[in-house]
């Protein structure tokens, strides 16, 4: 880069509509992963479902509510295509706030590298909002959860999502802890000393939650739970490459100031 | 937050109360819009049921709870 070249740093406004754009495409590709890969599971256990709704409904019991059969607001086949609006809207929304933590926390992420920084962000978030969470409460397809504990399941659900990313946070703080020297290895060794020693309060505080009926079919259970991850996987994945890839080239190594000029930086 | 040292001043300039404070809008705006696409549950929905059955493949394989 020339040192002519006024060398300006990228304003919130810039960063924000490229991490917003950043998660269209990722939400898009994960749609798409999740359009061939996880809809046949949700098909057939959607097909388990009506099967039981409609042995009870014949043994006299009265009707489940029905959300997926050809009575539901949404149609199966609209609900595919909601799949891609899901994923795409998730996508916008997790891409805004990545690019929102990148500005506010580039300065305190020691690389000089900017695609570092962005891709080590999209890491972060990926162990800690979808990994963590995905052990204590995986995720589970339409007929396994009870009706009646959504609310505890969604409070639940979110606290593990809070625990992971602290427990990400709680690892930086630690693996910095060591004396200016340290040896790598101490500095690893702390760094997952402090993610284990919080993903596993939070593990053990927060209930277990065990809903799979015992005649579900544990091998499409397991099917559904992995493709579901693929589709996070996906998501932050192809976010995190394409944020990085979007980046502002100027911004190599330059201040995120949020108003568009820097102090001059020695070269 | 404990305060983090650098290991050299990378960026001299600091973070705008004015980007600060854009930046807790958009977070605001970015939430309200996970909130839509995954939470809106039927029980707590405030946006009536067709939006949550309208996404609620995605619901399910992007990992969050659904009844």
């Amino acid at each position: 880069m020339s040192l002519t070249q006024s060398r300006t740093a990228p304003t919130y406004g810039v960063l924000l509509l490229r991490g917003l754009l950043a998660g269209l495409i990722a939400g898009l590709l994960a749609g798409a992963f999740a359009y061939a890969l996880g809809e046949p599971k949700v098909d057939a256990a959607i097909a388990i479902e009506e099967a039981a709704a409609h042995a009870e409904a014949a043994s006299g019991a009265p009707a489940a509510e029905d959300h997926h059969g050809e009575d539901a607001l949404v149609s199966r086949h609209g609900q595919k295509g909601g799949l891609f609006l899901a994923t795409a809207l998730f996508g916008v929304a997790m891409g805004g706030l990545l690019a929102t933590a990148y500005t506010l926390l580039r300065r305190r992420l020691r690389t000089e590298h900017d695609s570092h920084a962005a891709l080590g962000l999209a890491a972060a978030a990926l162990l800690g909002m979808v990994l963590v969470p995905f052990v204590k409460y995986p995720p589970n397809p339409p007929a396994v959860g009870d009706p009646a504990t959504i609310n505890q399941r969604t409070i639940s659900y979110l606290s593990i999502v809070v625990i992971g990313l602290a427990a990400v946070w709680a690892a930086v703080i630690a693996a910095r802890a060591p004396h200016a020297g340290a040896a790598d290895w101490v500095r690893a060794a702390a760094g997952l000393g402090g993610f284990l020693v919080v993903v596993v309060v939070g593990y053990v505080l927060l209930p277990n939650i065990d809903e799979v009926p015992e005649t579900f079919p544990p091998s499409l259970l397991w099917n559904f739970r992995v493709t579901s991850l693929g589709t996070q996987v996906t998501l932050w994945a192809a976010l995190g490459l394409a944020f990085t890839a979007l980046l502002p080239r100027s911004a190599s190594s330059e201040a995120v100031t949020g108003r568009g000029r820097t102090e001059s930086v020695p070269v | 937050m404990p305060k983090v040292q650098t290991v050299r001043p990378l960026h001299p300039t600091t973070v705008s109360p004015r980007v600060l404070g854009a930046a807790f809008g958009v977070v605001a705006t970015l939430l309200l819009l996970a909130y839509l696409v995954a939470f809106d549950q039927g029980a707590v929905s405030q946006s009536g049921m067709f939006l949550h059955e309208l996404m609620h493949d995605g619901r399910h394989l992007l990992g969050v709870p659904c009844h």
